[in-house]
């Protein structure tokens, strides 16, 4: 039970990963000139609900299994994605929007964010790694 | 465009081969982006016949001043010129003379901006004023023997072509906007229906191109060999060589401006004219007709269609060289002379300038700004020193000229031991305590702050009415910015109407290898063969064609091409440039006729203007115009002949000239009866994209309400009890993003929607003007528009109408905005879609949008002296031409943060704090904007006092560069954008918002702090002599009701409306000598305009009306405000010193400032 929880959290962990990279892929493409904001932002918005599920799975799936602590690391992650999407405003077309991109900054803090949460994918992977590894051999 | 594109040895240099593949098929086709390349259109053999010297004629743009012209323009002209490019002298002395009896003269072409033509008349018609000036120096006495230089001119400028009539006529023109200008543009004279022209021209084409569906296509080749327009007047010339069309020629030369008679001045035959008839010249003649329709509109304020007129000439003339086989050697040979003449020696070094230029020198004159180019003075109400010892205008601009150059490095070098504090800085840095300086406002409106720069590379800087940054001294380092806390950006207006551009038409534009620059003035040439970049520093090859300077004629002189000499050129664009052919000039109109609008009764208003205006619709042949009329349902017309059944009709206006009209006769008859109270706007506006989304083009909208069915249906958000409200303002930003979407597929297609708003109640603007703001449209705002009840709404909806219909526009076009390697854009302001981190894409472009960036600095800039900025505009105009117009600005960088502040533009960091308290009261909230606006000017001022050693303790003390900041703070809070505690309908609001954002700096600053001027008590005293006219120039007041008189009549500038403010006991006299009333109890308290009565006291003040409106492009309404009427609280609302219930007084503020300092 306890390592089949794990080997989900890896797989949605993994996506989450591959996710990031996608995003900061897209996102210097777009620093570099090389697509434009209109394509970069529908290409990105298509993935924000989905980034927002998968985190939410994982986070859920720590808090029915009762690991208190990866839940509480989870946890304002999840939140962060939820806010994020909740406060754009009516007019704009997602949290990615191609008229506001370029503007004050907004491209390097998506970038940014997108960095941070790599990183933080990737400690998640491990401590799930870790954690499964460990369920199977308890088994 | 590609750099293999130009560096392909296939395409030879001078056959312009337009093959993709000679282009080199890999290059990609569009300087800005990706885009595959289109096929050629012709073959390049049928234009290329000429020897590669010939592939440069030459326009002697400059040697123009024809010799025959009367007297009055051309000395007027050439006094300007010669001012503006070696501000030697200010004096009357025909220009003519003067270039050729000074061969050895510096004298180039540095001033490629428009001079407003009032500044020529003024310059002319002072001759006395001009002579009070000590005469610069040396050089002077050379030029000024005026009657021996008549003699003189003839034969040395031969190949000036100065045309028969048109060319003249173009000079009349411009003399003549100076007296008419700010008339209302009811065109006195008709133009001849396009149709003869046009039609004329058509066959021309067909029968030079192998397209003849795109003459606009088939011209460009000839023009390829390369042709330096200095100056704007030979279209005219082509044309009357080739065509002989007395009426169009005469359409070409008489925009439909009210110019009165002076247009139709005969063309005095000067000499130039036996040039013409060899037809030899033709190529060599070519100039750029944007210039011509430039000068038109950017002096009378009005139609710059005539411009298309011009250029559809100017095509056929191409065309019509090309036949000829002209070599275009012959054309050029004669150019050189005059330009030699023109140019003499004095620029070699300029256009190299050392790298170690030393950036600071000191202005002889450590007073005010004293040292600025004439070039600059030219603000749209320029305002020249009433001093009577000064000469007009030219006082400030030749002094630091007449210096001879010795002292002025001396005198750097000594103020060099000043820590760089020059006499300027030092002036704009003395402290003021502004508790106790009661008037901080200057006498008239001040200019804008002159570069710290070398004379040379002052002269050839871009206008500041182009292109402004807020800190005219930049900070080395992103940390002393930050200490100086004043926002880094620039305020642009590209697209300006200019009444002088050089035009320049060559094989290969040359441009950085790395960066993609454009060479310009500041670029520094390391040997004759190499320059380098003054942004990204790499050294790149001139190119062969490059090292040929058209203009000299002389082999060798890569620093002399115009290019070089001005920081304001326009290219004529290869098809490198393209992604698509040109597009041709596609107009939309969308009209409401719901019963609202029918009510309104805009539709005849619209109509009859567009049945005035039609001809004057800036385009070629290929311009179509629709309709699709909108209600509940959406109505299609097909105005094509021999259809039965309705089909969508856009139709070309030259083929359905006669159904078009016939429609707008009929429209506002069709819908009188309509029942209809819905509106499906959203779905007119996705049938206009599809409509317009194979070529693109202008989508006008119409609304009268709010949309309440289909697609972006809204709902009112407006709650009128929060009018008022001292809190949040809520619902600033859009309802939904369907508009933005639906202008992110327009931009796509480059489609460009403008938005005319005509509506008593709310539409949530906020909303509906997302279509224009992402598409680069503009948007037009009538609250409460009514045809009779509100007549003066209608008639600033006319001249609105007016200006729009027929003024300049470019389609598909894209801006890049580049800055030395350290600088970079982080947020820009204005209409348009942001496609790239420095890549602006405008579906359209109108001369009378604004743009403004702001930017930040990311690598220190310590190993260079110079900051430069570079927009560079890629359009196609109205007759399918691709064009480059590029600005090339330079400032210097300093490392003291007192120099910072010495530098500071107030206007320019208004009016980008404007554009950035906007987006955050959109972003966050009103009042974290208007939170955000005070502690701007806290912070700065406490940033100077932290600085400054020297500083009395007491008191609020800012630096003499920074004394009006609170003021303009303070008026920015009680703009309807910005206030609160003030009833303000949420649609003004977000109008005012708009206007704010994509407005050009002068009309934003007349916005915000109006100007008032008492007027019933002008005198002749230090008034302004123009043309005969005398124009008196009243100082400027403060704003605020102390200042205002139950005896006198004032009026209030505020750029889109103007009022006449008449006190209860105002002097008999000027009510009835201005006003035709017998006195103040009989005045109507509606008046909107001032009668034209023949007395003295009238015409001046009508004189010194239409003087403040000489360079608007838009005329502002007008009212006459009693003191007792109920509408004076929109007058008063304007006084921004004053107190109001919700609002500090000026003094006031500055307490509150002062608190939050010692905070």
């Amino acid at each position: 039970m306890e390592a089949a929880v794990f080997i989900s959290s890896l797989v949605d962990c993994c996506a989450l990963i591959f996710l990031s990279v996608y995003l900061i892929i897209t996102l210097s493409d777009l620093e570099c000139d090389y697509i434009n904001a209109r394509a970069c932002c529908s290409k990105l918005n298509k993935w924000v609900i989905p980034e927002m599920i998968a985190q939410a799975l994982a986070t859920v799936l720590m808090l029915v299994s009762m690991h208190w602590f990866v839940f509480l690391l989870n946890l304002p992650v999840a939140s962060w994605n939820v806010y994020r999407y909740v406060k754009v405003p009516m007019g704009n077309m997602g949290v990615y929007d191609p008229t506001e991109i370029h503007n004050r900054g907004q491209l390097k803090s998506h970038m940014k964010e997108a960095m941070i949460k790599l990183g933080f994918h990737l400690l998640c992977f491990f401590i799930y790694l870790y954690s499964m590894i460990l369920a199977l051999i308890n088994d | 465009m590609s750099t293999q594109g130009n560096a392909n040895p296939n395409s030879s240099v001078n056959n312009y081969s337009m093959s993709s593949t000679q282009n080199g098929g890999g290059a990609a086709p569009c300087q800005n982006g990706p885009g595959q390349m289109y096929p050629a259109m012709y073959t390049a053999s049928s234009y290329y016949s000429s020897a590669p010297p010939a592939a440069y004629p030459t326009v002697a743009g400059h040697s123009a001043p024809p010799t025959g012209k009367t007297p009055v323009s051309s000395t007027g002209y050439s006094g300007n010129y010669y001012q503006s490019s070696s501000g030697l002298s200010p004096y009357p002395a025909p220009g003519t003379h003067q270039y050729s009896n000074a061969p050895g003269q510096s004298f180039q072409q540095t001033a490629p901006y428009a001079m407003p033509a009032g500044y020529y008349g003024q310059v002319y018609s002072h001759p006395s004023q001009g002579q009070t000036q000590p005469q610069p120096q040396q050089l002077q006495p050379n030029l000024m023997p005026a009657s021996s230089g008549s003699n003189l001119g003839a034969p040395l400028y031969p190949i000036v072509s100065y045309p028969s009539a048109p060319g003249s006529s173009q000079y009349g023109t411009l003399r003549s906007s100076q007296t008419t200008a700010g008339q209302p543009p009811v065109s006195t004279v008709m133009p001849p229906p396009p149709t003869q022209s046009s039609l004329q021209q058509y066959s021309q084409g067909i029968g030079a191109t192998p397209t003849p569906a795109q003459p606009g296509y088939g011209a460009p080749p000839l023009s390829q060999a390369a042709t330096v327009n200095g100056q704007s007047n030979a279209v005219q010339q082509h044309y009357d060589q080739n065509l002989h069309n007395p009426m169009s020629h005469h359409y070409a030369a008489g925009p439909p401006n009210s110019q009165g008679p002076d247009k139709e001045r005969p063309p005095s035959g000067p000499p130039g004219t036996s040039v013409h008839s060899s037809p030899q010249h033709h190529p060599g003649l070519l100039y750029g007709d944007r210039g011509v329709n430039n000068a038109i509109s950017s002096a009378a304020g009005d139609h710059s269609s005539s411009s298309s007129d011009h250029e559809e000439e100017d095509e056929e003339d191409e065309e019509a060289g090309g036949d000829s086989s002209s070599t275009t050697t012959d054309s050029a040979s004669p150019v050189p002379n005059s330009y030699e003449s023109l140019e003499g020696g004095g620029y070699s070094d300029l256009a190299a300038p050392p790298a170690g230029v030393p950036a600071k020198q000191a202005p002889p004159f450590g007073y005010n700004y004293p040292t600025m180019h004439p070039a600059y003075q030219q603000n749209p109400a320029p305002k020249p020193n009433p001093s009577p010892s000064h000469g007009g205008y030219n006082p400030p601009g030749y002094q630091p000229y007449s210096q001879p150059f010795p002292s002025l490095s001396e005198l750097s070098s000594a103020l060099g031991g000043l820590g760089g504090v020059s006499e300027l800085e030092a002036e704009t840095l003395r402290p003021v305590n502004l508790l106790q300086e009661r008037n901080i406002l200057p006498p008239k409106r001040a200019p804008p702050p002159e570069p710290n720069l070398s004379n040379d590379l002052r002269k050839v800087n871009c206008s500041p009415d182009t292109f402004r940054c807020t800190l005219t001294n930049i900070p080395q380092t992103q940390a002393l910015l930050n200490k100086a806390r004043l926002p880094l950006g620039l305020l642009l207006h590209p697209f300006r109407d200019l009444t002088q551009l050089p035009v320049i038409t060559s094989n290969t534009i040359v441009r950085c290898r790395s960066c993609r620059t454009y060479i310009n003035p500041f670029v520094s040439f390391l040997d004759q063969r190499r320059w380098k970049c003054n942004l990204c520093y790499r050294v790149n090859d001139v190119p062969d064609e490059f090292m040929y300077n058209p203009v000299t004629r002389s082999y060798g002189e890569p620093h002399k091409r115009p290019e070089v000499q001005n920081s304001t050129v326009e290219f004529i664009a290869s098809s490198d440039y393209m992604l698509r052919p040109p597009q041709p000039a596609v107009y939309l109109f969308l009209l409401d006729v719901s019963h609202n609008a029918v009510e309104s009764g805009y539709l005849n208003v619209f109509c009859q203007s567009l049945l005035d205006n039609l001809e004057k619709l800036p385009g070629d042949t290929r311009t179509h115009i629709g309709f699709v009329t909108f209600d509940s349902t959406v109505h299609f017309y097909n105005l094509q002949e021999g259809l039965s059944q309705p089909q969508m009709l856009v139709v070309s206006d030259i083929d359905g000239n006669h159904l078009v009209k016939d429609l707008l006769n009929a429209l506002p008859g069709m819908f009188t009866h309509t029942r209809e109270t819905q509106s499906a706007l959203g779905p007119a506006l996705q049938a206009a994209y599809k409509l317009m989304s194979p070529t693109g083009g202008r989508v006008t909208v119409f609304q009268t309400q709010l949309p309440t069915l289909g697609a972006g249906l809204l709902q009112s958000r407006e709650d009128p009890n929060l009018r008022s409200s001292t809190k949040n303002v809520l619902h600033l930003g859009p309802a939904t993003d369907f508009y933005k979407k639906l202008a992110l597929d327009c931009s796509g297609q480059q489609i460009g929607v403008d938005l005319f708003l005509l509506s008593s109640q709310y539409s949530d603007l906020a909303s509906l003007a997302c279509v224009s703001k992402y598409s680069a449209g503009s948007v037009f705002y009538y609250p409460s528009f009514h045809h009779i009840h509100n007549t003066a709404q209608k008639q600033k909806f006319q001249k609105d109408l007016q200006r729009y219909l027929t003024r300049k526009i470019g389609f598909e076009a894209v801006m890049r905005i580049r800055c030395t390697k350290g600088l970079s854009i982080h947020t820009f302001h204005g209409n348009f879609f942001v496609r790239s981190t420095d890549l602006l894409s405008l579906a359209n472009v109108n001369p009378d949008s604004g743009f403004a960036v702001q930017m930040s600095i990311e690598e220190s800039l310590a190993d260079t002296s110079l900051a430069c900025f570079q927009a560079a505009l890629l359009y196609t105009s109205s007759k399918g031409k691709r064009r480059i117009r590029v600005h090339t600005l330079c400032l210097p960088v300093v490392s003291q943060l007192s120099e910072v502040f010495a530098g500071a533009d107030i206007q320019a960091i208004s009016c980008l704090l404007a554009n950035m308290a906007i987006d955050r009261s959109i972003s966050s909230s009103l009042s974290d904007a208007r939170d955000a606006l005070v502690n701007a000017v806290v912070d700065c001022l406490t940033a100077y006092r932290a600085n400054g050693s020297n500083i009395q303790p007491s008191g609020l003390i800012a630096p003499a560069a920074l004394r009006l900041f609170p003021l303009y703070v303070l008026a920015l809070l009680k703009q309807k954008a910005l206030r609160t505690g003030t009833s303000t309908r949420l649609d003004e609001r977000v109008f005012s918002m708009c206007e704010l954002k994509s407005q050009p700096l002068q009309q934003i600053m007349r916005m915000v702090h109006p100007d008032l001027y008492r007027i019933d008590n002008m005198t002749e005293q230090a008034a302004l002599h123009l043309n005969d006219s005398v124009i008196p120039q009243p100082p400027l007041l403060q704003l605020t009701a102390e200042k205002l008189t139950r005896e006198g009549a004032f009026l209030l500038d505020c750029g889109s409306v103007m009022y006449l403010w008449v006190g209860k006991c105002c002097n008999e006299t000027f009510i009835r000598d201005v006003l035709g009333f017998q006195n103040y109890a009989s005045l109507p308290s509606n008046m909107t305009e001032i009668p034209e009565l023949q007395t003295t006291y009238s015409e001046r003040t009508r004189a010194f009306i239409s003087w403040l409106l000489e360079s608007r492009t838009f005329l502002p309404a007008f009212h006459v405000v009693k003191d007792d009427a109920s509408t004076k609280t929109s007058f008063f609302q304007h006084l921004v010193e004053d107190r109001t219930e919700s609002a500090f007084s000026y003094y006031e503020f500055l307490l509150h400032i002062q608190q939050q300092m010692s905070k």
